[in-house]
């Protein structure tokens, strides 16, 4: 009785999560544009879809940003893990305290105090809002993340390693790629990793900072939803959906593969 | 390793320049004029808007509820599950998190229309038809749609670390469900429900498109206004500012008094 219950928790629980995905995915196939009535089966949607040049151009956008400014935010960050841990406590609790800044506030403060430079820097330097403006504002939210992802495994990491490697006669930067990038490795490829996905993903402080001229595919997405009936909407979530459920999959297998052959190792 | 912090000079001149001028320049705008003088007048002028913030925090607070309310026990059954199974219910709860919550939120426009799906199985049984898009009730469930899983993670985490043995002490001990939920599994989970609270109670506040697209126009929280300030017909970033400044120091506020129960409980905890 108890694990009944139990089930049907968790089944309300699913439902409730993918009632709404579940349904989008329904109407992308189906013909009619008022969702009122259930006509005949169809992909022409997904053909308005592919065919429709804002959508193709804002995906663009998107990946472009999100891999500029991941790997951007991944060097950058890295690096300034490293001088971070070097630093002296005060210093180091006061450089903290600005990392977690961008964590912490909620993101339309970010994005209309970013939005506030943006304008003052448009009057002084003629820098229109565009790819670069999304560019520094992404950036700018990335980096704590890969900070807080490195941090920790910089403090992991025996010191007296990095020390050895330049007694054996390497030279600093030798160093640092030999000894200390290969011990932090896992830090920085889940700071890169969440950047990469905060960035394709981020709408807020991209809709503050990205002008009149220049949009993401979240951008976009919200402009046609203003609009209320757009069944190019249910394809494009629908081909969303299948993308991270294929991606989640495969990273699934790959770490059970992992697993399996660790487990014949040992 | 001396000169090492010397590495981190261009992350802190970056952060100057794109964390902190930003807020610095929120700040200026919040006591600047028109003209450029100083004035206490955009701080004074947000009275107008207390309902607005009432509204806000108000909502916040309910779907936060609802959050927990919903979030813990999912969170306590899938933290006894077997391994594997554990695994698989956490990639599926995080599954949606990875589509953009604009298009979720998109999809419970769908479901919630008077002419939606829900309205349409009401009406099979001879019920409604109910007005459910455009008001608080529906802003409310697009809040506990969206950043349930962010107080589902934490607790799971937090839940997953309690020993079976100590629950069943209690039990062999006489405490019966109740009791061991309110002795053992609530004090021993309680960071894990701060953070958990944190993370919904944050977005929910200052959200501005989860009102906008489930609440029509009659639902204006305070990030509506704030985004209208800024990108609206009425470009007014005097009042923008201020507005964002009371959001910042209420925000600032609760997080404190979230961070000292914290603490509290942690003393608590050694003496």
């Amino acid at each position: 009785m108890k694990t009944i219950g139990k089930r049907l928790y968790l089944g309300l629980c699913f439902l409730f999560l993918y009632a709404p995905i579940a349904i989008l995915i329904i109407f992308s196939f189906i013909e009619s544009k008022n969702r009122a009535t259930f006509t005949g089966f169809t992909f022409k949607w997904y053909q308005a879809l592919f065919h429709n040049d804002l959508i193709m151009r804002s995906l663009w956008n998107t990946l472009l940003v999100a891999v500029t400014a991941s790997i951007l935010a991944t060097l950058f960050g890295t690096i300034a893990a490293v001088g971070i841990s070097g630093m002296r406590k005060r210093m180091r609790s006061a450089m903290m305290n600005v990392t977690y800044l961008p964590v912490i506030n909620p993101e339309i403060i970010t994005g209309i105090s970013t939005m506030l430079l943006f304008v003052y820097l448009k009057e002084v330097l003629h820098l229109e809002l565009g790819f670069f403006t999304v560019l520094i504002a992404h950036i700018t939210f990335c980096l704590p993340y890969v900070i807080l992802n490195v941090l920790p495994k910089l403090r992991q990491m025996d010191p007296s390693l990095y020390e050895a490697a330049l007694d054996l006669g390497c030279g600093p930067f030798k160093a640092f790629i030999k000894v200390v990038v290969p011990e932090i490795l896992p830090g920085i490829a889940s700071g890169f990793l969440m950047s990469f996905t905060f960035s394709l993903d981020d709408f807020i402080i991209t809709y503050f900072t990205s002008g009149s001229s220049f949009s993401t595919l979240p951008v976009t997405i919200y402009s046609m939803t203003r609009m209320k009936i757009n069944p190019q909407i249910n394809a494009l979530s629908t081909l969303m959906f299948l993308f991270v459920l294929v991606l989640l999959l495969l990273m699934n297998i790959r770490k059970k593969g992992h697993q399996s052959t660790a487990r014949r190792r040992a | 390793m001396k000169g090492k912090k010397a590495l981190a000079l261009p992350y802190v001149v970056w952060s100057i320049a794109f964390v902190l001028i930003p807020l610095a320049l929120v700040l200026f705008f919040s006591f600047t004029d028109k003209e450029g003088n100083f004035t206490f007048e955009n701080i004074l002028k947000i009275g107008k808007y207390s309902s607005i913030f009432v509204k806000s925090i108000n909502l916040a607070v309910i779907a936060t509820l609802i959050c927990f309310l919903i979030g813990y026990p999912l969170a306590y059954i899938i933290s006894r599950s077997r391994e594997h199974v554990q695994r698989n219910m956490l990639l599926l709860i995080m599954l949606p998190m990875w589509m953009n919550f604009l298009l979720r939120t998109y999809g419970w426009m769908t479901l919630l229309e008077n002419e939606g799906i829900i309205n349409k199985l009401l009406s099979l049984i001879g019920l409604g038809p109910f007005q459910m898009i455009n008001t608080q009730g529906a802003v409310v469930l697009g809040m506990v749609y969206n950043y349930l899983p962010f107080m589902v993670l934490p607790l799971y985490s937090i839940l997953v670390k309690i020993d079976k043995s100590i629950i069943e002490a209690a039990q062999d001990l006489g405490a019966n469900g109740f009791k061991v939920l309110i002795r053992i599994l609530l004090p021993m989970s309680l960071p894990g429900i701060i953070s958990g609270v944190t993370m919904v109670f944050v977005p929910s506040v200052s959200t501005f498109i989860i009102s906008r697209m489930l609440g029509g126009g009659s639902n204006m929280l305070i990030g509506d206004l704030i985004e209208t300030q800024f990108l609206g017909g009425n470009y007014n970033p005097y009042l923008g500012s201020a507005l964002s400044l009371v959001l910042m120091v209420v925000m600032l506020l609760i997080m404190a008094v979230m961070n000292s129960l914290e603490e509290d409980d942690m003393e608590g905890m050694l003496v």
